[in-house]
């Protein structure tokens, strides 16, 4: 499961991450509350790895990406990159620490500059942060862009003139430039035909073999973070539900939520459709600025107890390296006997 | 399922073009397929193959010009709807032919109360009363799964959350009984969980109504658990036709092929690097004279750039417009 090229090293670190947004109303412009967008996670990403974080819309899954990579202020917590805490840094440190942190975003249309030329995009970080000369400068945009399978030719061609696949590799060419260790690609694909969506995934996995960059993957397409990440993680409401190594995770998902999100995905084989049992969830995600006392999956679970519309269940480790957030997965462990007993009873 | 029974719904050779600045570009060319009583057909294909175009052409949606329709025929019920006038077309739309989007929140209209948008088509095709109208509001809305009818139908769209307002969409399209319902990407804006709700109420509402549905999406996974028959669309042509076991098990097109290998699988075997598609998809100026996919085709030979294949049969109710074989991996004897 872990290729050769990931260490033990933990090159991201957060810890009780809180990202909260302020609602004002009225004519005085009035705190009257915040919206939960990302309300307590931890997690931990491995150098060399890929993280897949995945979750509905909504969720927090981006302002969680964004949050590691101080695009936002966070409201709480800490956010280790490399050692470096990088909630609390001055704006000089962070200045320092940005060639080694980067992003791919979701939209290739609307983060580049319809006015700026591939060669300026792709250029802009080299001349903002190197002292490159001219001459230099214009051999590592070559060099980038061949990295990213683009034609040299088009270096002085504007967005606009690329398709969807071949903008999102500008992107990523960007990205790379100040040879990053870890890039957080939020949606990198969703914006894609699902024949373009292969090439750059593709793109994305042999890059990482060969500069040895540590990804955070935010997707909502369960089926390509299967294929991309090491471990996944799954967002629910501004928390983390469940984080496992991917093959754990997809083959025997712990969190009732997991396991009806995966049941939900349709299937492109219809033998398998026809087998899949469906999980049907009612209802629909409670509002992040006011979320259900206890579980915050409490309204929409399908095996909710009392004690899970009381008490907001602990996220821990339940089986080495598979953490969940469920009072049923850590009850039953220790009432094993009294539930089989329970179930034989119905 | 489907028996051999009269289509309701029969394209013949539709040929749609934009007129642009830069020149005309053939975004339909020569479709043809029929859509029969009670059957849920599926039309796979990635942005810009066609098949919101074809769709909006046959119930004379497109804004006319830049469009024009070059040719074809579109029968429903034994009538040419390229023939029809305006208001003949009018009493169809919406009452015997309804139409679901892709965004439910551009769609309904937001100054409107979700009572009076549904009751709208049944004011005006079924002649109801206000009350009757309401009655039958209240049916369908309970008839989609939306609690709580009678008190929701004085909400307005922003009231309602993305599924819950597809669900609305979808209660309007069956406002008047339709014979065919036409759904274009109707759960492409939703989330997994919500789209697995309106997937489980559209095989529930095929069962209680029966109408033929034609479900347009890129989404090969929703394809495999709802349709019946598919046909698969790539530069303005049907590239494949088949019931969908048959194109799942044994697809004849290298386009399909090669679609189905791009996709990962989240409960099949995980591939170890994915299938790539080279190349984009083709501009569509000009009348084609060679295969649109020959460019990124890795089985195309010399045939492939001077003739564009027509579809021939390749097994039972399958076509392909290919000249490849797969079965003997050369040229097809056509």
């Amino acid at each position: 499961m872990f290729d050769g090229n990931i260490s033990m090293k933990k090159l991201v670190q957060v810890t009780d991450l809180k990202m909260h947004f302020p609602i004002f109303a009225g004519v005085l412009r009035r705190r009257v509350g915040q919206v939960k967008a990302v309300d307590g996670v931890s997690f931990d990403i491995f150098d060399g790895e890929t993280l897949g974080l995945v979750g509905e819309s909504g969720c927090g899954k981006s302002t969680c990406g964004r949050a590691l990579l101080r695009l936002f202020d966070i409201t709480s917590g800490t956010v280790k990159i490399d050692g470096c805490n990088i909630g609390e840094s001055s704006p000089e440190e962070l200045r320092r620490m940005r060639p080694t942190m980067q992003m791919v975003f979701q939209d290739p249309q609307a983060s580049l500059n319809p006015r700026m030329t591939v060669a300026s995009i792709i250029g802009e970080p080299l001349s903002e942060h190197t002292d490159l000369s001219k001459k230099d400068r214009l051999a590592r945009i070559y060099e980038l862009m061949d990295a990213v399978g683009l034609n040299r030719d088009f270096a002085n061609r504007y967005p606009h003139e690329f398709s969807g696949g071949q903008r999102q590799r500008i992107g990523i060419a960007r990205a790379l430039a100040l040879n990053p260790k870890f890039i957080v690609c939020d949606e990198p694909i969703a914006a894609l035909d699902v024949s373009i969506q292969a090439q750059v995934v593709n793109l994305l996995e042999e890059l990482q073999k060969k500069m040895g960059l540590t990804y955070l993957f935010i997707s909502h397409d369960l089926s390509m973070v299967r294929h991309i990440a090491d471990r996944v993680a799954v967002m629910y409401l501004g928390k983390i539900v469940e984080l496992a190594p991917r093959d754990a995770l997809y083959s025997a998902p712990l969190h009732s939520y997991t396991q009806a999100l995966l049941s939900a995905v349709p299937e492109p084989d219809p033998a398998l459709e026809a087998q899949t049992e469906r999980i049907i969830l009612q209802g629909d995600v409670p509002s992040p600025s006011n979320p259900p006392k206890g579980c915050n999956f409490s309204t929409r679970c399908p095996r909710v107890s009392d004690i899970c519309r009381q008490i907001d269940p602990e996220f821990k480790e339940v089986q080495p390296g598979h953490f969940a957030a469920c009072h049923l997965l850590t009850e039953t462990k220790e009432m094993t006997a009294g539930s089989a007993a329970a179930t034989e009873a119905t | 399922m489907p028996d051999e029974a009269a289509p309701v719904l029969d394209v013949r050779d539709l040929k749609t073009v934009f007129k642009t600045r830069s020149g005309e570009v053939h975004a339909v060319n020569s479709v043809s397929f029929d859509v029969k009583p009670g059957e849920l057909l599926g039309v796979v294909g990635e942005s810009g193959s066609g098949k919101s175009v074809t769709m909006m052409s046959l119930i004379g949606l497109l804004p006319m010009p830049p469009a024009e329709i070059r040719g074809g025929q579109v029968l429903f019920d034994g009538v040419d709807l390229l023939q029809s006038d305006v208001d003949a077309l009018r009493d169809i739309r919406g009452a015997r032919i309804g139409m679901i989007f892709q965004d439910p929140m551009t769609s309904l209209n937001p100054v409107f109360s979700i009572g009076f948008q549904l009751a709208e088509p049944l004011r005006k095709h079924m002649g109801m009363s206000k009350s009757a109208a309401r009655k039958r509001c209240v049916e369908l809305l309970e008839l989609v799964g939306i609690p709580d009818a009678e008190s929701r139908l004085n909400d307005y769209p922003h009231q309602f959350s993305g599924g819950m307002r597809q669900r609305v969409m979808i209660a309007i399209a069956l406002a008047c009984d339709p014979q065919v319902l036409i759904a274009d990407e109707p759960t492409t804006a939703l989330d997994v969980t919500i789209q697995a709700q309106i997937l489980e109420l559209v095989k529930d509402l095929r069962q209680k109504l029966g109408m033929a549905i034609v479900w347009i999406t890129h989404d090969l996974g929703v394809i495999a658990g709802i349709a019946d028959r598919v046909i698969v669309m790539y530069g303005g042509q049907i590239v494949e036709q088949a019931p969908v076991k048959e194109l799942f098990a044994n697809p004849q097109h290298p386009y399909t092929r090669a679609l189905l290998e791009t996709i990962p699988s989240v409960r099949g075997a995980r591939a170890q690097k994915l299938r790539v598609i080279e190349g984009q998809p083709p501009a569509l100026g000009g009348q084609p004279t060679s295969c649109p996919f020959r460019a990124r085709c890795t089985e195309a030979f010399e045939r492939c750039g001077v003739q564009n294949p027509h579809r021939v049969n390749v097994g039972p109710d399958h076509d392909a417009a290919c000249f490849w074989d797969p079965a003997s991996g050369g040229p097809r004897h056509v």
